[in-house]
Formats: C-alpha cells, structure tokens, sequence
C-alpha cells in the first residue's frame, strides 16, 4: 500500500517506578486495516495505545497517528481517534441516551441528534436508552462504550480489550461491526485475548514485556518463528503428556482440552520424537501447522526465559 | 460451623490495617493533624486579645492627657499606630480595620481638669467583635486611674478622694449592644461557603478520577480550562443559592443588619467563591480518592474557622498565626461581610481585602494549572 500509514511509531518507551513498561516499541497500521494486538496479563498493550491517543507522553520515541505528531498534536489526534478503555470509563449515573449526547457534544458533533438517534438504532441499545449506564449487564457496557467510541466518526479506532467479558454472539456481531467499519476505510487497532479474534485482523503485533516480539499476517507468524507441531488425541493422553516434558528435544507441549500440540525448532528431532511415540501408545498422531496459540506460547516461554525478573515459569 | 471465627477476625484486621497504612493521605492525617493542630491552635488562639491598634486625636496636649496615652500604653492593650486630626478620618479608620480604638482628647482638658469642670475623654471602639473590643474597655477604669495617681498627687491632689477629675465616655461603634450573633452571623457566611465550596468541587472532580471516567473525557478533544469551568460553575449557582438563603434567614432570624454597598458585597462575593472553587480544584490534584478529599477539604477548613478571626479575635494571635491567618481566604472575607454589612462599608474601605484575595487566587489558580494533568503520567 503506497498510502500512508495512520499509526507510525518509533522507539515509543514508558518508564513507570523506574521500570520499562514499554520498551522501545514499533508498529506501523495501514489505513483501513484491523491490526490485532496481542500480548500477556500487564505487557503494555494499554500503556502503548494511551501513547499513540495521547493520553500518556512517552518517556523516549516519537511517532505519529493519522499524520498528527503524538507528542505535539494529541488534541487532533483525539478528534478523529475513538478510544475505547478497557476499563468502563462512562458515566454510571448518566442514562446510555445521556452518556451518548454527553460524548457527542465533547466532539463537538454538529448533528448531534442525528448521531445519537443512529448509535440508539442499534437493537439492543435502543432498549435500553433511558437505562442509567450502572445498571447495565458488562457485556451491555462493552456495546454502549464502543457505540460512544465511534460516535464522532472517527478515522482510528483504538479498541482495548472490546470483547472482555462478552457472550459469543455478542463477540460475533462485534467483529462483524468492526469489520464493516474497516471495510468503510476506518482503521483499528484491537487488543484482544482471543486467538479467534486474533486471526480474523489483517495484522498482528505479539508484545511481552513491554517489547514487541514478532509481527506479521497470522498465518505467517508460526512460520516466521520456524516452529513445527504435531497434534496428538487419543487415550492416556494424561501420562504421555508428563512423559513429553520430559522430552528435551522438544521446545513445549501444550494441550488444548484433551489434545496436545507438540511444538519443536528442529523438525528432524521433532519428528523422531513423533515416530519414537506413536509406535509405544495408542494415541494418534498428526502433523499440522502450528496455531497461533502455539506460537504466542512459545514466543512467552522464550522472551521469559532471559527478560523477565519476575515471570512464573509455568507449562 | 463456628459462630465466630478468629482467624477470619484476625484477616479482616490485618487487611484494614495494612489498607490504612497504604493510604498515605488518611494515615497523615491520623497521626499528624491532632498534633499539629494542639499546637498551632493551642498557641494562637487567645481570648484576651492585647495591642488593640488605637489612633489618637489630641487636641490637648497637657501632662494629664500624655498621663493617660503613657498609662494606655503601658497596659499592653493599647498600641498607638497613629493620630488623627478629626472626627471623620478616625471613623474611617474604624471602618476600614486600621484602628479598633481610637481616643479623643478634647480641646483645654488640662485646663478644665486643673478648674475642675470634669471633662470627658471619648474613646470610639469598634465593637462588631464585642470580645476583642471587650477586654480592653473593661481594662479602661484601672489605666485612668492609674494616670490620676501619678499625674494628680502633688500641687494638684486637692481633688484627691473627691469624684475623679475628669471622665472616660466609651462609644461603642457598629454593635452597641454587643451582641454575639450580630458579630457571629456574618462571618458564618465565609466559613459556610468555603466548606461546601472546597468540598464540592474537589470531590466532584476527584469521582471521575476514582471511577475511570476521567480516561474517556480527556480522551476527548477537551481543553483543561473548559472541563475545569464545566465543572466550578454549577456550584457557582450552589453558592449563589446559598448565600442569598443565608443573607434572608439572617435577616428574618437574627435581623442581621446590611448596611453597606450590595455591589461591593457582590464583587466580593464572586471573588471569594471562585477562590474558594479553584482551591477545591487545587485539592483534587492532590489526593486520590474522594475520602482523602474529604479529609483535606476538612483539614482546611478548622483553621478557617479558628484562626481568620471567626471564633477568635484576630488581634489577640500571635504574629506568626496573624501571618498565617491572613494566607486564609476566610480571614479577608469575614473582614469584607463584616464591614459591609455592620458598619456600612463600600468599595474602597475593603480594597485591602479584596487585594489580598487577589494575590491568595493567582497563587492558587498557578499551582492548580500546573498540577492538572491533562494526561494520565
Ligand atoms: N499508572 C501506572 N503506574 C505504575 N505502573 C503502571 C501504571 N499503569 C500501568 N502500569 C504497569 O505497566 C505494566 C503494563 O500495564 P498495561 O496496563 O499496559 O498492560 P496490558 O498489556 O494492558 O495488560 P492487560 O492485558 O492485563 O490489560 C503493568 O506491569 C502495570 O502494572
Ligand atoms: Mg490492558
């Protein structure tokens, strides 16, 4: 794509009590894409988008949103950004009718009713219009506070953790709205913990520890990190997993319900391993591409292994 | 199944324990305020108020008159700031705070005492505060005679042990009778206000803090002076409200004279109020959570109400807690109400006032814009 990128950062860095929160962080979003990010529990997903939406200054890099400058030019960056918080950030004691016209007159929307009037045409929002927001079920708040983010139109939408606490359904008609919004020419960036929402976005970025470890198309990702899997069901999976962990020629083993995914850098050994197992047990064995999952459970294990003063070392 | 079980006890202590002393502001506010406040209030506070400014008007200078102006001295209640040359620029004086006190010595007293016609002496005082005006006056009859012993024996004791040579006419200005509530009722206004108003404003502010909602509104295009406006101005109309409820009740239930200028009440007014609500901003850049702007709200507030004056004559504190005093936005407003209201006062009596008001508000307003942040750092 030849346009230019609406997010464009470099070097971005957050120090908090004197520790790296975000370390010398990268990313470019092409315009009308769904960009997935993702990362662990307190790896700096939500101190970098408050970076780009210029909410936090960053302690060292620069970078700019929609063409703005992130230091200098936060108030124009926020006209055309719809930041959605993780944690719900409207008014409890305001009705959604309330808190919808409240976030619209802050844009400055000239058509203010128009715009609320079509945020309430929304099914389930319509509803519940004269509902005071505290009262509202979570997963209603995550509806109400993404129809308030994108009120104004915004060109950028920064969606943090959108679909926490969401029911399937209602984490389904999320992703559809998102995509018809992208499919308009709006970009997103999305935080998310969910590998299914993962690989519907047209990129990914993978941060742990405050530092981006890889990004790239989903499906390539595995392939960028040259990890081989084999998938193995069947009975006694429970004692051929601990046996496994034991194996050292193997980089993880993980297990999916009642399937393990059997993961290794060397495709030779991993293989033997395969053989060597599926001649000893009744269990079948498959070779597949690694998941996404895999990947990111790698990617964690490894970057923990020489970063991190205070990762649990667990699977 | 226990009905009571100590280890379950034990976790809910331990837990409040160390939340108590995670939240630094409750735990400064425990074990340092009682102390700090024993001793500053301890030692300000004193209700035999001494050096009571006093102008004098002498239109005779003889050895009894200067008998009596060395024996006032001499008493500590007084201190001479000045003299006056009439009636008019003495009243003034009383009016605007310079002078408490001021004595008239008529024209020939020495002579009219030598014939022993029994002059009289005019002391003017203002009495809006009856407690600070009280003590001095009461101490009057002991200086004077102090001032006839010296003054009087000699050539000129022939009037000894008949009825005094002259005598002392105390003229008590803006509240003859004395009255406690027409003193009190006027400076309530101040200390009412400047409660609500803090309170109000920095808890109003500090919720949105506390309950996230301050991430989405400045994820919005918002400047600080905007929401900071949006948010003191409906409890400028709180504080309009309530004031004209307090200045009818007072009226109704006290009748609480107004007799001075209602525009320059007014000027004042919304100066005091805008101070009030800037400094309630100033609270909320400070503290975390609407209880610890509770408690700072709180803590401004005593020395609002113990040292501007309010409860305690302001000429019986110390230097230091007069220095002290006079920081407080309370103190200028309780003169302003009082010498509006109870001795008819204009504009230019309370430009002093007004003044120092002024500098209080740019020093508040500074530190406030500076700490805001329209970020999350
Ligand atoms: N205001 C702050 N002061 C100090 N530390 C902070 C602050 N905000 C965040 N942190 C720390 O920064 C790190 C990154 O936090 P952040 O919220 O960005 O993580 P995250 O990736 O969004 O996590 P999650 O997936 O749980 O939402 C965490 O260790 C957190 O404790
Ligand atoms: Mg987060």
């Amino acid at each position: 794509m030849i346009d230019k990128p609406a997010i464009s950062v470099r070097g971005l860095t957050k120090i908090f009590d004197g520790r790296k929160v975000v370390d010398n962080f990268d990313m470019d979003v092409a315009p009308g894409t769904i960009h997935g990010f993702l990362g662990p529990n307190g790896s700096g997903k939500t101190t970098t988008i408050r970076m780009m939406c210029g909410l936090l200054t960053p302690d060292a890099g620069q970078g700019q949103c929609l063409g703005h400058d992130i230091r200098r030019d936060s108030q124009k960056i926020k006209q055309n950004v719809g930041y959605m918080t993780q944690r719900f950030s409207l008014y409890e004691d305001l009705t959604v009718r309330e808190n919808l016209d409240f976030i619209a007159r802050m844009f400055g929307m000239p058509d203010r009713r128009t715009v609320v009037a079509q945020a309430l045409a929304h099914p389930g929002l319509g509803e519940r219009a004269d509902q005071l927001a505290g009262t509202l079920s979570g997963g209603w708040k995550q509806r109400l506070a993404l129809a308030a983010c994108t009120i104004h139109r915004p060109r950028l939408l920064l969606l943090d953790e959108p679909t926490a606490g969401v029911d399937p359904k209602a984490r389904r008609d999320f992703w559809d709205e998102i995509r018809q919004l992208a499919a308009r020419g709006v970009t997103a960036l999305v935080s998310t913990h969910y590998m299914d929402e993962a690989v519907q976005c047209d990129m990914i970025a993978y941060i742990a520890f405050g530092r981006k470890l890889i990004s790239g198309r989903a499906q390539d990702i595995p392939a960028q990190l040259g990890l081989y899997s084999w998938r193995v069901d069947g009975t006694g999976i429970d004692a051929l997993e601990s046996k496994l962990r034991q194996d050292e020629r193997l980089a993880q083993v993980v297990r999916f319900g009642d399937v393990l995914h059997v993961s290794g850098t060397d495709e030779n050994a991993l293989d033997a391993v395969a053989e060597q197992n599926r001649k000893s047990g009744p269990q079948r064995w498959r070779r597949q591409a690694p998941t996404l999952e895999d990947a990111f459970i790698f990617l964690m294990e490894r970057s923990s292994d020489h970063s991190a003063p205070h990762s649990e070392s667990s699977r | 199944m226990t009905l009571f079980s100590v280890s379950r006890f034990v976790a809910v202590l331990m837990k409040e324990f160390i939340q108590m002393r995670r939240d630094r502001v409750t735990f400064a506010m425990m074990i340092g305020v009682p102390l700090m406040q024993l001793v500053l209030f301890g030692y300000a506070i004193n209700t035999d108020p001494r050096h009571m400014p006093t102008l004098l008007e002498m239109a005779d200078d003889g050895p009894v008159a200067r008998a009596v102006v060395a024996s006032m001295k001499t008493s500590d209640y007084f201190d001479f700031i000045g003299t006056v040359t009439s009636r008019a620029e003495g009243d003034r004086a009383l009016r605007d705070g310079t002078a408490s006190f001021v004595l008239v010595i008529p024209p020939n007293f020495h002579h009219d005492v030598v014939r022993g016609l029994r002059p009289s002496l005019l002391i003017s005082a203002d009495a809006s505060d009856p407690a600070a005006a009280g003590a001095a006056v009461a101490a009057l009859s002991g200086i004077v005679q102090t001032a006839i012993d010296q003054t009087l024996d000699g050539p000129l004791n022939f009037t000894a042990g008949a009825p005094p040579p002259f005598s002392v006419t105390v003229h008590r200005k803006f509240n003859p009778e004395g009255e406690t509530a027409i003193y009190v009722v006027p400076g309530l206004l101040g200390i009412i206000l400047s409660m609500t108003m803090i309170m109000i404003t920095a808890v109003a502010i500090v919720r949105e803090n506390e309950r996230g909602t301050m991430e989405a509104l400045i994820a919005t295009p918002a400047r600080p002076l905007e929401v900071m406006l949006g948010k003191i101005l409906p409890y400028v109309m709180v504080a309009y409200v309530q004031t004209l409820i307090f200045l009818v009740a007072a009226g109704l239930l006290f009748s609480i004279p107004f007799v001075g200028s209602a525009w320059a009440f007014f000027a004042a007014f919304n100066l005091f109020v805008l101070l009030n609500l800037a400094l309630g901003f100033l609270v909320s850049t400070l503290v975390r959570s609407q209880m610890q702007a509770m408690q700072i709200s709180f803590f401004l507030i005593l020395p609002s109400v113990l040292l501007s004056g309010f409860m305690f004559p302001f000429a019986g504190m110390p230097g230091w807690a007069q220095v002290l005093g006079n920081a407080i936005p309370a103190t200028h407003f309780l003169r302003i109400t009082r010498k509006i209201m109870l001795k008819g006062a204009g504009l230019a009596d309370i430009r002093g006032d007004i003044g120092a008001l002024m500098i209080i508000m740019a020093v508040v307003v500074l530190v406030a814009l500076r700490r805001y942040r329209q970020t999350l750092d």
